[in-house]
Formats: C-alpha cells, sequence, structure tokens
C-alpha cells in the first residue's frame, strides 16, 4: 500500500521529526473485529487502539485468540485457508483489509517474530541480509547487516562469525536474530508472539531490554502468557478471555484494555481481576 | 525408488497392506498357533531375501569372472564389431546412453520440479482436476515401463512429435518412465521444509515465489536430487522401451541426438549377449560391470547425499 504510506508518513512525522505524542494516530484502530476459521467463530467484536512507539500486550488464557489477532494484524491469517477477517481494521487510518492493499506489503511494514526463534538455515549474515534484498533496499548490505544486529543487541556476539549458520547460535541469539531480521527491513510495527516463552530467564531478560530500546523508533505488539514480562515491558495491555455461548461455542473476547498499571492494579471486570491475581488461568 | 510413506502407486500400496496386517496380526494375537505361524512367516521372508541377495551375488561374481579378460579400454573406446569381438566395444552405445541420458535429466529436472511445486505450493487440493493430476501421477509411477515404449512409438516417434527413431524420442519417453518418480520425490522434498521457515520469509514481506525460490528449494534440494539420481538410474538400466522408440543393437557410427541410429549400453549388452561366440558373451559380461558400476557409483551418491544433509540438518 505505498499510497497509503506516503500520505500517512506526511501526517505523523512531519519533516521527519518523530512526534511521539499520545495524540499521534493510532497505528493501529480495530472495530468490531472478529476473526473467524471456517465455521469457528475464534474472535469476536475486538474494539481497541494501538499506539504508536508503544509496546502493547496481549495476555490471556490459551486458546482466547491472542495469536489470531496478532496475525491479522498483518495479514499473516490470509495464509491460513478459512481464515476470515471481519470489521474495520486500520493501520494508521488506513483499512489493511481493503481490496486494493498487497498483504505483501503489509508485511514490509509490519514485521513479525514468532514463538520459537525460526532462522533459515543460512549464515548470520544471509539471515539478516535476505529481508533487505528481498524488498530491494538499495545501499550498503554490510551497513544494513550491521545496523540491524545492532538494533538487536546482537552485533558484538556475532561480528566475528558473520558467515556461520545461524544454528550454531544459542537459541536466544537465534530469536534476537530473528528480531535484527525483522527490523533491517525498516518496519514501522514489530508483532511478537510469545517471543520469549522458548528461552531460558537470561535470554528472556535481554529481549526485553531490546523491547525497551526498540520501543523508540518501532511500535510494538507482544503476544505473552506471561503476566509479569506484559507488566514489565509493556505500556498498554489488553486483556483477552474465552466466552462459551449457549451452543457450546468458545469464543474469544477482548475484556479489557488501557493503561498496563490501570490493568493490573485497578482492572474494571472482574474477570481481569481473577486472571491477574491468578484465580484462574 | 523413492516412493515415500502415503504416497506409494497402487502396487506398493498393496504390498504395504499386506505386510502391515501381516505385522498387526503379530501383535495381535497371543495363541501358540499364531506365534508358530509368525516364526515361519518371518523365515519365510528371511528366504526370500537370501534368495534376491544371492541372485545378485551370482550375476556379479559371473560377470566378474566372465568378463575379467574384457576389462581394458577397447571396452570404453571401440565400437561394435561383428567380426573382430576381442577388440570390440561400447564406444557408440557409451554415447548413445549418454545422450539419451543427458536429455532425460534435462527434461525432468525442470518438468518434474515445476509439476512438484506446483501441486505443493499453488494447487487447490479441494478441486477436482487436481486431485485427479495426483491420483494419476501416483498411478502412473506403477505402470510397466514397455507401456511407455509404445506411447513413445506412437506419440514422439511417429504421430504428434515424429522425431523419428533417434536419441531423442529415447530421451522422451525414458523422461515420461521416471517422471512420476521425480514428481513425488519432490513433493515429498518440498513438504518436508518446515512451515516455520516459510512462515518467516512470509512475514519479512517476501512473495511466495521468493519465499519458494530462497526457502524452499534450497531446503529441498538434496531430497530432488536424490529423487533425480535414483530416476536417472533406472533410466539408465531401462532396454525394453528403448527397443520400441527405436534403439538399434549395432551403431557404427557415433549417434547424434535428432538424427541418426542410437544405442544404449544395456540394448548392446543384450545384443552382445545373444550371439553364440564365446567372445561376444566376454563382451557382454564385461558390459555387465560397466554398467553395475555407473549404476552403484550414482546410487552411492544419492546416498551420501541424503546422507550428507540429513546430518547436517540434524539439531
Ligand atoms: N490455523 C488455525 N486453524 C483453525 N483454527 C485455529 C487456527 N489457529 C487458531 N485457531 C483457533 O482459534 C482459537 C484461538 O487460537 P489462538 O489465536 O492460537 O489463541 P492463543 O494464541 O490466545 O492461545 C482457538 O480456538 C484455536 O483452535
Ligand atoms: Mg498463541
Amino acid at each position: 500500500m505505498p499510497d497509503n504510506g506516503e500520505h500517512v508518513a506526511e501526517r505523523t512525522a512531519p519533516g521527519g521529526v518523530d512526534t511521539a505524542s499520545p495524540e499521534e494516530t493510532p497505528v493501529f484502530s480495530l472495530r468490531d473485529v472478529s476473526v473467524s476459521y471456517g465455521d469457528h467463530l475464534a474472535l469476536a467484536g475486538v474494539n481497541m487502539d494501538v499506539n504508536a512507539r508503544e509496546v502493547t500486550a496481549f495476555i490471556g488464557p490459551s486458546g482466547c485468540g491472542k495469536s489470531t489477532l496478532l496475525r491479522s494484524l498483518n495479514r499473516m491469517n490470509d495464509l491460513i485457508t478459512g481464515a476470515r477477517v471481519r470489521g474495520e481494521l486500520l493501520y494508521k487510518g488506513a483499512d489493511l483489509y481493503a481490496p486494493s492493499v498487497d498483504a505483501v506489503q503489509v508485511r514490509k511494514r509490519i514485521g513479525m517474530v514468532f514463538q520459537k526463534p525460526n532462522p533459515f538455515p543460512k549464515s548470520i549474515y544471509d539471515n539478516v541480509a535476505f529481508g533487505p534484498r528481498t524488498v530491494g533496499m538499495k545501499g550498503d548490505m554490510d551497513g544494513i547487516v550491521e545496523k540491524a544486529l545492532r538494533g538487536a543487541a546482537l552485533w558484538d556476539e556475532v561480528s566475528d562469525r558473520l558467515r556461520d549458520n545461524a544454528y550454531s547460535l544459542s537459541g536466544g541469539q537465534q530469536q534476537r536474530l530473528c528480531i535484527a531480521r525483522a527490523i533491517a527491513v525498516e518496519p514501522d510495527v514489530i508483532l511478537m508472539d510469545e517471543p520469549c516463552s522458548a528461552l531460558d530467564p537470561v535470554s528472556t531478560v535481554r529481549v526485553e531490554d531490546l523491547m525497551a530500546e526498540l520501543k523508540e523508533r518501532y511500535s510494538i505488539v507482544i503476544v505473552t502468557h506471561n503476566m509479569h514480562q506484559a507488566a514489565r515491558v509493556a505500556e498498554r495491555t489488553a486483556f483477552f478471555s474465552v466466552q462459551v455461548d449457549d451452543a457450546g461455542n468458545r469464543i474469544g473476547r477482548l475484556i479489557e484494555a488501557g493503561e498496563t498499571g490501570t490493568i493490573f492494579t485497578k482492572p474494571t471486570d472482574k474477570r481481569t481481576e481473577d486472571y491477574i491475581s491468578g484465580r484462574v488461568g | 525408488m523413492v516412493i515415500q510413506k502415503g504416497e506409494q502407486p497402487q502396487r506398493s500400496r498393496l504390498a504395504v497392506a499386506g505386510a502391515r496386517s501381516a505385522t498387526e496380526s503379530v501383535f495381535g494375537a497371543g495363541s501358540r498357533a499364531d506365534r508358530i505361524g509368525n516364526v515361519l512367516f518371518r523365515a519365510l521372508l528371511l528366504l526370500g531375501m537370501g534368495f534376491a541377495l544371492l541372485g545378485m551375488m551370482a550375476i556379479i561374481v559371473w560377470s566378474f569372472v566372465d568378463g575379467m579378460p574384457r576389462l581394458d579400454m577397447n571396452l570404453i573406446t571401440e565400437g561394435p564389431s561383428s567380426i573382430t569381438p576381442e577388440t570390440a566395444g561400447y564406444r557408440t552405445a557409451i554415447l548413445g546412453s549418454l545422450y539419451v541420458i543427458g536429455g532425460v535429466i534435462l527434461f525432468i529436472v525442470p518438468v518434474g520440479v515445476g509439476a512438484a511445486i506446483y501441486l505443493e505450493e499453488y494447487a487447490d487440493h479441494t478441486r477436482w482436476w487436481n486431485r485427479l493430476i495426483e491420483v494419476n501421477i501416483q498411478n502412473l509411477a506403477a505402470v510397466p515401463s514397455i507401456v511407455f515404449g509404445i506411447l513413445g512409438l506412437a506419440f514422439i516417434v511417429r504421430g504428434p512429435l515424429d522425431l523419428g527413431f533417434v536419441a531423442a524420442a529415447g530421451s522422451l519417453t525414458l523422461s515420461l518412465l521416471v517422471l512420476p518418480t521425480v514428481i513425488l520425490a519432490s513433493r515429498e522434498a518440498i513438504r518436508a521444509v518446515p512451515s516455520s521457515t516459510r512462515l518467516g520469509s512470509l512475514g519479512l514481506g517476501a512473495t511466495h515465489w521468493q519465499t519458494i525460490w530462497h526457502h524452499v528449494l534450497p531446503g529441498a534440494l538434496p531430497g530432488i536430487i536424490t529423487g533425480v539420481i535414483l530416476s536417472v538410474s533406472r533410466a539408465i538400466g531401462e532396454a525394453a522401451p528403448l527397443l520400441l522408440v527405436g534403439a538399434v543393437t549395432f551403431v557404427m557410427f557415433d549417434p547424434s541426438f535428432f538424427e541418426g541410429q542410437f544405442s544404449v549400453l544395456p540394448v548392446q549388452i543384450y545384443n552382445y549377449a545373444g550371439r553364440p561366440q564365446e567372445e561376444f558373451r566376454v563382451l557382454a559380461s564385461a558390459g555387465v560391470i560397466l554398467m553395475l558400476a555407473v549404476l552403484l557409483v550414482m546410487n552411492s551418491f544419492a546416498i551420501w547425499l541424503r546422507n550428507h544433509y540429513e546430518n547436517k540438518n540434524a539439531r
């Protein structure tokens, strides 16, 4: 969606100045969004905004549709046969699901990091360079790779072995490599689906620190089943839960979203409170 | 043959089902009579395998003993002769085999891999025509080679293509024969590329085709190469369908691809073996050794390649 992009860029960053004020257009505005897989309605009636240059956390019990919603933010759901997104899903004011929008272009601007580190079975260098090469970024590739690796706080650990296979790295390093790979194409948004769930505590801390740095430049949405993580990294938190309707269908719902502090200290909904205090889920 | 689990053509599927129910009967039943039955059955299987191995050893040993005197350079550098069997060789047949097999490789790699990519990555499997194609490919893998020879004679040598009795016609015929195997093996290899790799690529904004080209095909390459090599080594040994599309038994001049007579190794061996003189029988045995050596090298390479990549990818 190049046309939308330019006009958005004019509006949010006049003269290239970062205006990370809360009045900035939200990166995502969701109005009555629901997602179904075939006949199965997985998630319904989601209304929320995601702010720019913040970390937004999705929390909730498993199966409540966190990953489903995350995937619909960069149209990865298009790859699942039968998946269907309804409602209005705006990215910087433009409809993400308009017929004229090319899902491939969407994913260039809204990158994704997965639960299990999934580097390509290639060298560290090629892992990072793949994105910039395929999206046709011009310029000094070595510089682009170094910048991305520095951005992911991995450069110092790998600068002397860029030609080694990515699988020679530890799990935590692999995940940071995947983050480097995602930021190499200079996206606007990074979506992360439980990025630390396969990592040890030390690596988890590093990735969390990294998120705090990255939000200076990127908007981040992270799915996590770890409430403490949400409390540590996120400005805003959205709590999802599963509702069972009369016919016995399990449908994911957004229960409440807001400032992380508010969600954790004085939630307005009983279900949030129960979940936070560990009484359920 | 690299026909994988769940992908067997009709005939091997029957064999597999039979074997499975035999195994199940072993585990399912506990009576004494059944156990004796099992022991007998196992003995029978071992005996069968022993016969097969014995037969193979016999051929190898016999060829070596018989053909040893003629394992010389003339075997490769000299053409056939009906007058001087002591110095005659397989030159024109080897060249013919090279042409035919070269053509097979040029044909089956793009077509086979292309078909596999289409079926795995693009085809909508809910459409009846795609399912029809799939079932047909599996069945074609089980069709006897002579049927492909008749097909080649009717449509390639004569009929629409009208190439005549030339090496190119042999190439195309053998290509059709082994194409199903190449497609099945390539599909299996493509399917084995983990979806996390695909998603990682697509998640970076790569197109479907970029993902296939940069990640799926490189990952599937060892499997595809293995399938191609095994298919080619089958094609090298084929004689029957080539006899139908014009491989002749006695070619004096070096062949070319699109014109002139051609022969291939197995056909030449067949010809020499049928002659009454002792020298020709020796020559035929030497030819068998030559072909066994080529096949052994190719199959070993295929196995080496597979193990090499399996170890490399094991983590
Ligand atoms: N690829 C899929 N195909 C069909 N149903 C799916 C798929 N992915 C998720 N679902 C369903 O959607 C619901 C939400 O799943 P998910 O988004 O993975 O939840 P969470 O990430 O919160 O654990 C579940 O009922 C799940 O079965
Ligand atoms: Mg999930």
